[in-house]
């Protein structure tokens, strides 16, 4: 049979081809190329207005980017610090249980069955100011007489959004640290015993180097969830009050779809994209080198 | 360098109870080797003066130290484990010195026990590798390195060299003779392996179902058996044991057949009897060694021969009994060919067929 005038590889590849080409390759080089336009979406002819990088130079000198971007390195930082902290020692914990551990192993599983969205709505009422939980809470104790403005003030709302980060996702963390837990050969933390090490030590010494590759998976799938934070921090503060909490993407997303402005944020985003990048490849280096260490194959 | 005592010492998983009041008094520099079929409570009784079993009853002491409630670090013992349990995140030289260095002894003195250790057991060339990247055996000596560093006052060896190909058993089982006889400490060493046992120890704990069968040198566990267990335990091919009956000086076996009771043996009339005879004892004739003033004979037919060069063992049938015998010099052995047989009586054994106790004369 004749497959055109193609090489038979090629044919064979064509279907492939095409669909990566229609949903992948396509949308990459036509958002690219806006990002060198002016591009809006209520006009659409600026499409073909070649603008040349002047979308990059304007982002590069753009003080709202830059501390967007700036807080979103932040929240990545503190939300998967702690996260890790915390889903470090539930899964010790729960490791330690020798009843109805696989009871708490599901329950522990239970934030990451919500939307996000959900989630947000969820904590937006939780700290809100009149109703919200932690103000009655704080009001009911005594510990407080004001209404405290969890999601105005800066810092408030940045540690409100952190929170319901954490809340969603440390069990991430417990669970992939847990497998660690399970995984881990005994002999060692006896040869350690014996070695002389106290419980700690053997921790500090055994235990934690035989996690870090656990650590580490976790810690780059989350950074791209966290580069990538949207969805909770757009319904708890859309980004606000007055950008207080705005991040890339809230920032991205606003001027996109409605200031309209496509071609700027499609610059932005590229240049927020390395920033999802150098996480992910730090942590697979990490990743890597934890691994080889422990002679695990690569 | 401590003895080891073991008075009534009990293991109880609530109510199973899997050792059972054992005693052991283990010299200053002894080798003894606790063996026995799997789940007899040998590792179960090593991991308790390890520390890494809680004591259920009755008391270790090392040296003059009651060390019930010592955490393992506080006992000053070093152990071998059957998968080495080394840490796989640390070099050979981080792995021997990993105890010395939580013990916050001076970096100088490390280097210098490191590197001795590492001259005793040829590990100097693999220093800086990872054990993903040793071989068996090499894990091996880097587990028995890091267990002589620290001058322990015991050494424990959990099945150590169960996880070796045979060949490299061998070595390594020589290699640490020599390390006993090099360091001269006390050493506690667990397998189920009885020609480990017997290969090593300067005394035999032949233990089943949580009890101590036998204590002894190897040369009296394998020539005074106390009961049927331990004499079909040690020693290989197992010694053959007939069922029979005392009539008049002598068994009669289930066929009829009579054997002399063994010279160093006593029975009452019409007693119930096992006798016992190791293969290396019952040889055709014109292919055994002389042993002893005391011969017996038999004929029998063999079944199945087994030809290992400098003997052939032979399977034959004796009062309905399966029994193993070896042919010295052998000669090729036609199929079921009935041979003659001799025994010698001197190195005969004879149980209470009930409790399979010896029947030996005050």
């Amino acid at each position: 049979m004749k497959l055109g005038k193609f090489p038979p590889w090629l044919a064979l590849l064509m279907p492939a081809i095409v669909l990566l080409a229609a949903v992948v390759l396509v949308p990459l080089v036509l958002s690219f190329y806006s990002s060198f336009t002016s591009y809006k979406l209520t006009k659409p002819d600026t499409l073909y207005n070649w603008i040349g990088t002047f979308n990059y130079q304007k982002a590069a000198g753009d003080i709202y980017f830059w501390t967007a971007f700036g807080r979103t390195v932040l929240l990545l930082t503190v939300a998967l610090n702690l996260e890790m902290v915390l889903g470090l020692g539930l899964a010790l914990m729960v490791s330690k249980v020798t009843r109805g551990q696989r009871l708490l192993r599901t329950m522990m599983m239970f934030p990451m069955m919500f939307s996000p969205i959900l989630v947000g709505f969820q904590f937006k009422f939780i700290f809100n100011d009149n109703v919200g939980l932690v103000n009655n809470t704080l009001q009911s104790l005594g510990l407080t007489t004001t209404a405290i403005p969890w999601l105005v003030d800066a810092h408030l709302a940045m540690f409100s959004i952190i929170s319901a980060e954490i809340w969603t996702s440390t069990s991430v963390f417990a669970i992939l640290i847990l497998a660690g837990l399970y995984a881990m050969p005994q002999d060692p933390l006896e040869a350690a015993k014996v070695d002389g090490c106290t419980p700690l030590q053997s921790f500090r010494f055994v235990t934690l180097p035989f996690l870090m590759p656990f650590i580490y998976i976790a810690m780059a799938i989350r950074s791209l969830d966290v580069a990538r934070a949207y969805d909770i921090v757009q319904i708890m503060t859309n980004g606000g009050p007055a950008r207080r909490t705005e991040l890339l993407w809230t920032l991205i997303g606003r001027t996109g779809y409605v200031d309209a402005k496509m071609g700027y944020a499609n610059a932005m985003g590229y240049i927020s994209i390395l920033l999802a990048i150098f996480f992910t490849v730090y942590f697979f280096r990490k990743l890597t080198a934890a691994r080889a260490e422990l002679g695990m194959a690569l | 360098m401590a003895q080891v005592h073991l008075r009534n010492l009990i293991k109880a998983y609530g109510a199973l109870q899997v050792v059972h009041a054992i005693n052991l008094d283990i010299a200053d520099g002894e080798f003894v080797v606790l063996v026995g079929p799997s789940g007899c409570g040998k590792s179960t009784t090593l991991r308790m003066i390890a520390g890494l079993e809680d004591i259920s009853g009755g008391e270790i002491a090392i040296g003059e130290r009651v060390v019930n409630d010592l955490p393992p670090r506080d006992r000053n013992i070093s152990m071998v484990f059957q998968n080495y349990a080394l840490y796989p995140h640390m070099t050979v030289r981080e792995n021997l010195g990993f105890s010395l260095k939580i013990a916050k002894r001076p970096q100088a003195d490390i280097d210098v026990a490191v590197n001795k250790a590492a001259d005793i057991l040829s590990l100097t060339p693999l220093m800086d590798r990872r054990p993903a990247a040793l071989s068996g055996g090499q894990r091996q000596r880097v587990a028995m390195g890091r267990a002589i560093v620290r001058h322990p006052e015991v050494f424990l060896f959990d099945e150590p060299l169960s996880n070796l190909d045979a060949k490299l058993r061998t070595q390594m089982r020589v290699e640490i003779k020599k390390l006993h006889q090099r360091l001269g400490s006390t050493i506690v060493y667990v397998t189920h392996d009885q020609v480990e046992a017997m290969t090593l120890a300067d005394r035999i704990v032949i233990m089943r179902d949580g009890h101590i069968e036998q204590v002894g040198t190897p040369i009296e566990v394998f020539d005074n058996p106390v009961n049927t267990f331990v004499a079909t335990f040690i020693g290989s091919p197992p010694m053959n044991l007939l069922e029979g009956r005392v009539d008049q000086g002598a068994v009669v076996l289930t066929d009829g057949s009579r054997l002399p009771i063994p010279p160093r043996y006593t029975a009452a009339q019409g007693a119930a009897v096992t006798y016992g005879i190791r293969a290396d004892n019952i040889m055709p004739v014109g292919h055994a060694l002389p042993a002893g003033d005391h011969i017996a004979t038999v004929d029998m037919a063999v079944t199945l021969s087994e030809p290992l060069g400098t003997e052939t063992l032979l399977f034959a049938e004796l009062a309905g009994t399966e029994v193993q015998a070896k042919m010295l010099n052998p000669r090729p052995v036609r199929g079921r060919e009935t041979m003659t047989f001799q025994i010698a009586l001197d190195k005969c054994h004879l149980f209470d067929a009930a409790t399979g106790s010896a029947l030996r004369r005050a």
